[in-house]
C-alpha cells in the first residue's frame, strides 16, 4: 500500500506554540500523493494549525518538513504554493466585487509583459476550470452574485489553477448542497488519480470514512489515532476523537435542578435566501440545570443566542424569564432582565482589547457604582478585585489590557463580566474555544459551581466531548432547528446522528 | 499561565519608554524653552496671555474632536459650525429675529449664548444621526454638514460680515464683548472658559460611566454593544458634544472680534484633529486623554505665535506643523511597538 500511494510530504516532531497554549505537540504526520488524507479532531484540537504550517501560513516552533526527499522551510504563503501546495480554508478568502476569473488568478494573474492582463485569456482558463469542475458558472460574473457553495467551488478552482500537487481542503462541505457534494467528491477522485495529495478535514464522519485513504485523528495537538481507511468505523473514530477518559471534566455536584428559569419559544431567524437560520427554535432551562446545545458549523446555534440577546432586530418569538415575558429589545435592558452572554469570539465580542482588565470586568455593570453621573473608582476596583479572586483569573495588576492575558484568564474575565450583572441565565457560546487544557478545566469547574449556586446555564459547543460531559440535558440543532434532545449520558453515536444535517428531517417539535 | 508580573523594565529601556509615553509633554518643554531663549518678549506676561487666548480657541475644538476620536469617528464639521455660530451671534445680536408683522423678537446676551450653543448642539445631533441611524461613514457626514453650514454661515449676511458687535443698551446686550474680550481676576474670560471645560471633559472621560462607554466605543463597538452599551446614544452624544464645543468658539470670536465673518473658522478641523493627535489620541479610537489634547494645542499653539515671533515665513510655518504632527504619529507607533515587545520579553522571561 506505502508503494502505491508515496509519501508526499512529511512532518517530523512538529510543535506549534501560542500564546497561552501549545497547539501541536511534537506531531509526526506523512501526507501520501494520489490519496486522500483525512484529518479529524475536535475543534482545537489543532488540525488547523497543522495545516496552516503545511500550507506556509504558519511557522513550526521546531520539529521539520519534508517535501518530496527535501527538507523545507515555508517562509510565507506564496512560497508554499510555489512548491505545489494548495489550501482551500474554511472561511472563503475571496472578492465579492472581483469577476470569478479575476477570483482564481488573483495574486498571479495572467499577463502580457508583466503589466497587462490577459482577460481573455484567464477567462478561458476559468472556464476550463470551471468545465472540469462541472459547474455552469459564467468566469466574468462577479463573485458576489454566487450562492456559497459555488464560492466554494471557485476557491477550489484557485487552488487548481496553482497546479496543486498537494490540496488541502478544510471543511469544504460544511456549505455544500448535497449535489454539490457529490461533484466535489468526483473531483477529488480526479484529482487522486492525477496522483494528487489530498488532505481532507470534515467534522461529517461518515463522510470521511467514504471518502478517504488514510485517516489521522488528532486530539490536543496530539495524533491520537493514524492508519489505513480500511475497517474505520465511526466508533474507532469517536474513541480516538474523545479518547477513554476525560479527566478534565469535573463530576456533576450533587445539587438539585429547580424551576424553569428561561423559556423561548418558535425564535425564527430569516436568511438572506429565503428560509431560516433559526427555524421555529423552542427550549428551556431550569435553575440550577446545565442545557448543552450540541450542533455542526452552520448550524445556527450561535445566531440562535444571539436572537436571546437581542442582536437580530428582524427575528421573532418569545421569551420567558422566571414565566414573566420578557419585553426589552436592546441588550442593556435583557441584561437587567438577568440574561447574560459569554460571545463565541472572545477578540471581537467579548473583550475591548485595549481596555484594561479592571474596565473588561465592570463593563456591564458600572451603574453599580455610580452616584447620579460619579463613577467611584474605588467601589469599581474592589468589585473588579472581588471577581478576580471569585474566578481566580491570574494577573498580575488589574490595570494592564487585557490583551496581555493567555486566552483562558481572557475567557474568565468575559465571565467575570457577565456574572456581575448579576444574571439568572448564562448564556455561553464555545466557552472553551481557544483556550488550552488546563483553562478549560477550570472552565468547566465554574460552570458547574455557577449551576450548583442555582444559576442557569445555555451552553453552545461543537465539541463532542464537552457536551457529553458537562450537559445535564442536551439538545441538538441542525439546519436552525432542534433535531434532538438527550439527557445526560446519551450514546456519542446518537448525538452525532442527529446534529448531521440530512438526517434532520425528523424534527422534534 | 504566561501572566508574569509585568513589572517596570529595567535600564535604559525604561527610561525611553518613559520618555517616549510623556513625549508630548518633553515637545512642549522644548518648543517652549526654545522660544523662550530664542525670541525676545516670549515671556512677556502680555505675550504669554496672547499666546494662551490663541491655544484656547483650538483647544475647545480639540477636547470635542478628542471624544469624537475615542468613539473611533471624525468630525470635520466644527470649523464651519464656529463660523454659522459666529454668524449667528452676530445676526441676533444686530437684527434679532423679525417675525414679519411689524413685530422683532429681541434677545439678551445670555439668550443669545444659548441660542448659539443650542445651535452648534443641533449640528451634532444631526452628524450623529448620520452616522449611527443613516449608517453614513463619518467622514462623509461631517462633510456634508461642513457644507451645510458653511453655506449658511454665508446665506445669513449674504457673505458679509456682521460688523459693530458692541450690543445695544436697550436689548440688555451690551456684556456681548465680555466673553472674548473681558477678564476676570486679570485672566481672560475664554481661559476660563476653557479651564471649566477642560476640568469638565476630564472628569466625564476618566469619572462617569458615559466616558468609560465612549472608550468601550471606540474600542470594540461590537463587544461595547453585547455588553450592553447603548453605541448610537454614545455616539450621537461625541458629535453634540463636540458641536457645543465649536459653538463656544463661535461665540468667543464674535465677542472678541466684535464682528462676525462667514469664513470664520475655516481649516480649523484641522487643527483640532492635529492637536488631538499631537496629545496622544489614537486615530484607530479607545486610546486618548484631554490632558494629551490640552498639551498638544499648546505645541501647536506655541510653535505657530513663536515662529510668527521670530519672523518664520507662513509658508515655512505650515511645513514645520506638517512635519511636527507626522513625527508625533511615528513615535506614537515606536512606542507602541517598544511597548508591545517589553511586554513579550517580559512574558517569555
Amino acid at each position: 500500500m506505502t508503494e502505491a500511494h508515496p509519501i508526499g510530504l512529511s512532518i517530523r516532531g512538529g510543535s506549534k506554540f501560542y500564546p497561552g497554549t501549545q497547539a501541536l505537540k511534537s506531531v509526526d504526520f506523512d501526507l501520501r500523493l494520489g490519496a486522500v488524507n483525512v484529518l479529524v479532531g475536535e475543534n482545537g484540537a489543532g488540525k488547523s494549525t497543522l495545516m496552516k504550517v503545511i500550507a506556509g501560513v504558519e511557522k513550526l516552533n521546531a520539529g521539520t518538513i519534508t517535501l518530496e526527499g527535501q527538507q523545507v522551510v515555508f517562509a510565507d504563503r506564496s512560497d508554499a504554493a510555489r512548491h505545489g501546495i494548495g489550501i482551500v480554508f474554511q472561511e472563503l478568502n475571496l472578492f465579492p466585487n472581483l469577476t470569478v476569473a479575476e477570483n482564481i488568478f488573483v495574486g498571479h494573474e495572467k499577463t502580457l509583459g508583466g503589466i497587462h492582463i490577459d482577460r481573455r485569456a484567464q477567462s478561458e482558463a476559468a472556464a476550463k476550470l470551471m468545465r472540469r469542475l462541472e459547474q455552469d458558472i459564467d468566469p466574468d460574473t462577479p463573485l458576489g452574485n454566487l450562492r456559497i457553495g459555488q464560492q466554494q467551488i471557485v476557491e477550489i478552482a484557485k487552488a487548481l489553477a496553482e497546479d496543486a500537487r498537494i490540496l488541502i481542503l478544510d471543511e469544504p462541505t460544511s456549505a455544500l448542497s448535497s449535489t454539490e457534494v457529490e461533484i466535489l467528491f468526483k473531483v477529488i477522485h480526479d484529482l487522486k488519480t492525477q496522483g494528487v495529495g489530498i488532505v481532507y478535514i470534515s467534522h461529517r464522519l461518515e463522510e470521511l470514512i467514504r471518502i478517504g485513504d488514510y485517516i489521522t485523528v488528532l486530539r490536543d495537538g496530539v495524533i491520537t489515532g493514524e492508519r489505513s481507511m480500511k475497517g474505520v468505523d465511526i466508533p474507532w473514530i469517536v474513541e480516538n476523537m474523545i479518547g477513554s477518559a476525560s479527566k478534565e471534566f469535573p463530576k456533576s455536584e450533587d445539587h438539585p435542578i429547580g424551576d424553569e428559569v428561561f423559556r423561548v419559544e418558535d425564535i425564527c431567524l430569516p436568511n438572506v435566501a429565503g428560509g431560516w437560520t433559526v427555524d421555529h427554535m423552542s427550549l428551556s432551562v431550569r435553575s440550577g440545570e446545565i442545557v448543552g446545545l450540541y450542533g455542526l458549523m452552520g448550524a445556527g446555534r450561535s445566531e440562535m443566542l444571539e436572537c436571546i440577546m437581542a442582536q437580530h432586530p428582524q427575528s421573532s418569538g418569545k421569551m420567558f424569564i422566571s414565566g414573566k415575558p420578557l419585553k426589552e429589545r436592546t441588550v442593556a435592558g435583557r441584561i437587567r432582565k438577568g440574561l447574560a452572554l459569554i460571545p463565541e469570539d472572545r477578540k471581537r465580542d467579548g473583550l475591548v482589547q485595549i481596555m484594561a482588565i479592571r474596565e473588561n470586568l465592570t463593563l456591564s455593570s458600572l451603574k453599580d457604582f455610580t452616584t447620579v453621573v460619579h463613577l467611584s473608582l474605588a467601589k469599581e476596583a474592589a468589585r473588579a478585585a472581588e471577581f478576580v479572586k471569585r474566578l481566580t483569573i491570574k494577573i498580575a495588576s488589574m490595570e494592564h489590557p487585557v490583551s496581555s492575558l493567555s486566552g483562558g484568564n481572557q475567557q474568565k474575565v468575559v465571565i467575570g463580566k457577565a456574572l456581575m450583572t448579576q444574571p439568572k441565565i448564562l448564556l455561553m457560546d464555545e466557552p472553551s474555544r481557544g483556550i488550552d487544557i488546563g483553562a478549560k478545566a477550570e472552565i468547566f469547574r465554574t460552570m458547574r459551581k455557577l449551576a450548583a449556586q442555582g444559576l442557569g446555564i445555555l451552553f453552545v459547543t461543537s465539541d463532542l466531548e464537552e457536551v457529553l460531559a458537562l450537559s445535564d440535558r442536551i439538545l441538538v440543532m441542525a439546519n436552525g432547528r432542534l433535531t434532538g434532545e438527550f439527557p445526560s449520558g446519551a450514546p456519542a453515536a446518537d448525538v452525532i446522528a442527529a446534529a448531521t444535517p440530512n438526517q434532520s428531517r425528523t424534527t422534534i417539535q | 499561565m504566561n501572566t508574569k508580573a509585568l513589572s517596570a523594565p529595567s535600564g535604559s529601556a525604561s527610561f525611553i519608554l518613559l520618555l517616549l509615553r510623556l513625549r508630548t509633554l518633553v515637545a512642549l518643554f522644548l518648543v517652549f524653552a526654545f522660544f523662550a531663549l530664542a525670541a525676545p518678549n516670549f515671556l512677556s506676561a502680555e505675550n504669554v496671555l496672547i499666546v494662551s487666548k490663541h491655544v484656547a480657541l483650538n483647544a475647545f475644538l480639540a477636547i470635542g474632536m478628542t471624544f469624537v476620536i475615542i468613539a473611533g469617528g471624525i468630525d470635520l464639521s466644527v470649523g464651519s459650525i464656529v463660523g454659522l455660530c459666529a454668524m449667528v451671534s452676530g445676526y441676533l445680536l444686530l437684527n434679532g429675529i423679525d417675525l414679519g408683522i411689524g413685530y422683532t423678537v429681541v434677545f439678551n446676551t445670555y439668550e443669545i449664548c444659548l441660542i448659539v450653543l443650542l445651535v452648534g448642539a443641533f449640528i451634532g445631533v444631526i452628524n450623529g444621526l448620520l452616522i449611527t441611524k443613516l449608517n453614513v461613514a463619518p467622514f462623509i457626514a461631517t462633510l456634508g454638514t461642513l457644507y451645510v453650514a458653511r453655506g449658511a454661515a454665508l446665506l445669513s449676511s449674504n457673505g458679509g460680515t456682521f460688523p459693530n458687535l458692541t450690543g445695544r443698551e436697550d436689548w440688555n446686550t451690551t456684556s456681548f464683548p465680555v466673553i472674548g474680550a473681558g477678564n476676570f481676576l486679570s485672566i481672560p474670560i475664554s481661559i476660563w472658559i476653557l479651564v471649566v471645560v477642560a476640568g469638565l471633559a476630564a472628569y466625564l472621560a476618566s469619572r462617569t460611566p458615559l466616558g468609560r462607554h465612549i472608550y468601550a466605543v471606540g474600542g470594540n463597538e461590537r463587544g461595547a454593544a453585547l455588553s450592553g452599551v447603548n453605541v448610537d446614544q454614545i455616539k450621537i452624544f461625541v458629535y453634540v458634544f463636540s458641536g457645543f464645543c465649536a459653538a463656544l468658539v463661535g461665540l468667543i470670536i464674535a465677542s472678541q472680534l466684535q464682528a462676525a465673518h462667514p469664513a470664520t473658522g475655516e481649516t480649523f478641523e484641522l487643527n483640532a484633529i492635529a492637536a488631538a493627535v499631537l496629545g496622544g489620541t489614537s486615530m484607530s479610537g479607545g486610546r486618548g486623554k484631554v490632558g494629551g489634547t490640552l498639551i498638544g494645542a499648546f505645541v501647536i499653539g506655541i510653535l505657530a505665535d513663536g515662529m510668527i515671533m521670530m519672523g518664520v515665513s507662513s509658508f515655512w510655518q505650515t511645513v514645520i506643523k506638517g512635519l511636527v504632527i507626522i513625527g508625533a504619529v511615528v513615535i506614537d507607533q515606536v512606542q507602541q511597538k517598544l511597548q508591545a515587545r517589553v511586554v513579550l520579553q517580559q512574558q517569555a522571561g
